[in-house]
């Protein structure tokens, strides 16, 4: 990899933008703003930042701490005291980070939670999760759950349910903890700016269907979710975002160019693949790379969906807070069944006219994996298109094997290759 | 009717993965039957609407993996790839639908595939409340109603409140008989052998209910009137067993071991409610007020308020035994991860505790048993200090 990644302006704006969140939580109890733990889907950052809240995801922190090759300590830490090898390793990477002092990604002490707030979204784990801190931290806990969509689509008794719990119990939870009523029409305020950034990160995402692709919508697909899946959406910072990337995007589309990666632009794309799945965070680099020297775009992904579908039309919609809020959480993408999981695919794999699918099969995320190997068959026989199917972990380095992932890459290259030569 | 004819019918019925009973009451009876996935359903339900509930708790240690294991990766757990097997196989033809309750990422994605693998059948995933206020409540109410008018469509047969009365009123009187069974394990363990009471668990995932609860009261009637030793061995909780099964072996294993498993969490949807359920003008009301309000701690269900692990501390208590053995399936995500929050609650009581995994094909019982022969040891000598 080169030593010197060529930074976008967009790029800079996040980096300030995390770098600031983190030194104001670093600085939550010298300030006396209160705390709230939360986890991405089903994120209600509009809520909370209506409240003047400060929030904190320990998915991030986990994901973080893989990339910079600290996860394998808090994991083996958390194993240490207990905590079973089988088990998802985001919340072991959590619970070891905390044991050992609770830094976050810059190197500050995170503070500890004045609140967690359980939004139980398309994954059974956060709810242990948060029972577990919850009994290492003895910080109150307030419950919003979310159905999930077996039928593939949202029922009225569905919204209602998790409208009403934010109306009943979540509000009057975050009320108690900032010593603030809600203002409605700062939240109206957030929604519609939510909305606004919303429009400008879909522009990005469809911006793959051009050729050649000016984004990877997995490697770098990763960074663009940063601002809209944290601490950010309904900020004007991340509208800013999100405006100046549309723009570069913009840019490259006018310019024939390819996303910028850490090897430099990748103009010459020879295989358009969707993927499925998170990626492993504790080789994230040798893993792209894997692909970028094959030539390989991915021009559509769902785990930069697991925050937000909004490509498929959803908006926050500042007339029905809550019924908003409500729909957002019950529409993230592991929230779906696995048929409706499927058309999801299969509709990238002819919008973004892809090559092939690809799964990332992550071995400590059942909510994503359960069910994979069934719904790679029917991409493959629904769509015609070839698919591969690689096993790693988030943020385990124990489960990431470069040597065997490369090995069925490159079969899986040389078979497309085959099929477009025999096509 | 002596035990060991009772027992050796339920040890037919739990071999049995070709589901004859459920054949032959189909067409004694007519009606339909829909297979369930643990942990628990409210079969009050499905019975009302003249269907046979059938809990289908994978294949056990008696099938062979052909195409199941093409469907999950090497670090999902073994009762999904078995259900997948029987249902590939045809075994589960005879069921009409399928209920998936909501306990597990794993449990839940099952039922998306089974609504791609048999399109023809009736396929519903049940989401269960894990907030127990009005909300939850009412949300819950609405599944149930759902839920009762699908049934109802495929029956053919309506849920009167005096079909669903009765209903309750039929589990009720197996629920009473199985607390009884239970409290005659603690009080005399000799005369209720823990692989005996769990092979009368598992007829109760087939028989219909009325039948199982006489097969309770002849085995009450009959293991009280038995002569068996009263051995030396060290009182335990199981816990932890409460979705994918362990084999038979395994449970005989354990109780050879020198333990008496006086309470145990496998089977667990018989027993998930404490007690009886109202019978009256809103039956359907009282179902969903028996979950909400009346049911056991299990890792599969949220635990408000900082009382985790209490559930499990009393049940020691109450059984007076003497430690906990945590028995989890591997990959069991509900399980293994609130295994250290059981485990935390023990250690602040003073309680001792082992833990191991297994699958429900284990064959290799053997370090199962030392392990828990080990734990007994260690509580005979040293007592909770292990």
């Amino acid at each position: 990899m080169n030593a010197e990644v060529q930074k976008e302006e967009s790029m800079v704006l996040q980096k300030k933008m995390i770098g600031e969140h983190f030194e104001t939580l670093s600085k939550a109890g010298e300030s006396g703003r209160k705390v709230v733990y939360t986890f991405v889907p089903g994120n209600l950052n509009e809520l909370i930042l209506a409240f003047d809240l400060l929030p904190v995801h320990p998915e991030v922190n986990a994901l973080q701490s893989g990339m910079r090759k600290l996860s394998g300590d808090y994991i083996q830490e958390a194993e240490k005291q207990g905590h079973s090898e089988d088990v998802c390793t985001y919340v072991k990477c959590d619970i070891g980070m905390l044991k050992k002092g609770n830094i976050g990604p810059t190197g500050e002490k995170l503070p500890p939670p004045d609140l967690l707030l359980l939004s139980y979204t398309g994954c059974f784990t956060f709810m242990k999760w948060f029972e577990l801190l919850k009994q290492e931290s003895g910080c109150p806990v307030v419950m919003l759950q979310v159905p999930y969509q077996a039928e593939g689509k949202i029922t009225p008794s569905q919204r209602e349910f998790v409208a009403r719990q934010l109306r009943d119990v979540v509000v009057p939870a975050l009320e108690q903890v900032s010593g603030k009523k809600l203002d409605e029409d700062r939240l109206k305020e957030l929604l519609a700016s939510s909305a606004r950034a919303e429009d400008d990160l879909v522009y990005v995402w469809e911006s793959a269907k051009h050729k050649p692709s000016p984004i990877d919508a997995y490697f770098v697909g990763v960074y663009y979710i940063g601002p809209i899946f944290t601490a950010f959406r309904g900020l004007p910072s991340c509208e800013a975002y999100y405006r100046e990337l549309r723009r570069e995007v913009d840019f490259r589309i006018a310019h024939g160019m390819g996303p910028t990666t850490p090897e430099g632009e990748l103009r010459q794309q020879k295989y358009r693949i969707v993927v499925e799945g998170p990626p492993n965070w504790t080789s994230f680099r040798d893993f792209w790379k894997i692909f970028h020297d094959e030539g390989v775009v991915m021009v559509a992904s769902t785990y930069t969906k697991v925050g937000g579908l909004y490509e498929q039309g959803f908006r926050h919609d500042p007339a029905r807070p809550f019924e908003t809020l409500a729909e957002y959480c019950l529409g993230c993408y592991t929230n779906r069944n696995l048929p409706a999981r499927v058309d999801i695919i299969a509709k990238y794999v002819e919008e973004y006219e892809a090559d092939g699918i690809l799964f990332n099969s992550i071995k400590s995320c059942n909510s994503f994996s359960a069910g994979q190997l069934m719904m790679l068959r029917e991409l493959e026989k629904r769509t015609g298109k070839a698919g591969a199917f690689i096993e790693s972990d988030l943020v385990d380095p124990r489960y990431f094997s470069a040597a065997n992932i490369k090995n069925r890459l490159e079969s899986y290259f040389q078979m497309l290759e085959a099929k477009r030569q025999a096509a | 009717m002596g035990t060991q004819d009772i027992i050796d019918r339920c040890e037919r019925i739990y071999r049995d993965l070709d589901f004859a009973y459920v054949h032959e009451w189909k067409a004694r009876t007519g009606g339909k039957a829909v297979g369930f996935m643990p942990v628990y359903v409210p079969r009050e339900l499905i019975h009302a609407a003249g269907i046979l509930p059938v809990g289908i708790m994978g294949g056990g240690d008696d099938v062979e993996i052909i195409r199941g294991d093409a469907y999950f990766q090497s670090y999902i757990c073994h009762i999904p790839r078995s259900t997948v097997e029987l249902g590939l196989a045809g075994k589960l033809d005879v069921l009409d639908g399928m209920l998936f309750p909501a306990i597990c990422d794993v449990i839940r994605n099952l039922s998306g595939m089974w609504q791609m693998m048999f399109a023809h059948k009736y396929v519903r995933y049940l989401d269960f409340p894990q907030t127990f206020n009005d909300a939850g409540r009412e949300f819950y109410r609405a599944e149930m109603a759902e839920l009762l008018v699908d049934l109802e469509a495929l029956s053919g047969i309506q849920a009167t409140p005096e079909r669903l009365n009765a209903s309750i009123a039929l589990y009720n009187a197996n629920r009473r008989a199985l607390a009884e069974l239970y409290d005659l394990r603690s009080a005399e363990p000799q005369r209720v052998p823990t692989s005996e009471l769990y092979l009368l668990l598992r007829a109760g995932n087939v028989l219909e209910v009325s039948e199982h609860t006489v097969m309770l009261q002849q085995y009450l009637a009959a293991a009280r009137a038995s002569q068996r030793p009263l051995r030396d061995n060290v009182r335990v909780v199981a816990s932890g067993l409460f979705c994918e099964q362990p084999p038979l072996s395994m449970v005989r294993a354990m109780e050879n071991s020198g333990c008496y498993i006086v309470d145990d969490d496998w089977v667990l949807g018989a027993r998930y409610q404490l007690h009886d359920t109202a019978t009256g003008a809103n039956p359907l009301g009282a179902i969903v007020d028996a979950y909400m309000s009346d049911t056991v701690a299990t890792a599969t269900r949220y635990v408000e308020g900082d009382d985790k692990g209490a559930f499990l501390v009393e049940q020691v208590r109450s059984r007076n035994a003497e430690g906990v053995i945590f028995a989890a399936a591997s990959f069991c995500d509900p399980a293994l991860l609130d295994r250290p929050m059981g485990q935390k609650a023990l250690a602040d009581a003073g309680i001792p505790y082992t833990a191991f995994t297994y699958s429900e094909n284990t064959g290799q019982v053997q370090v199962i048993k030392e392990q828990a022969g080990t734990f007994a040891d260690s509580i005979k000598l040293w007592g909770a200090v292990a």
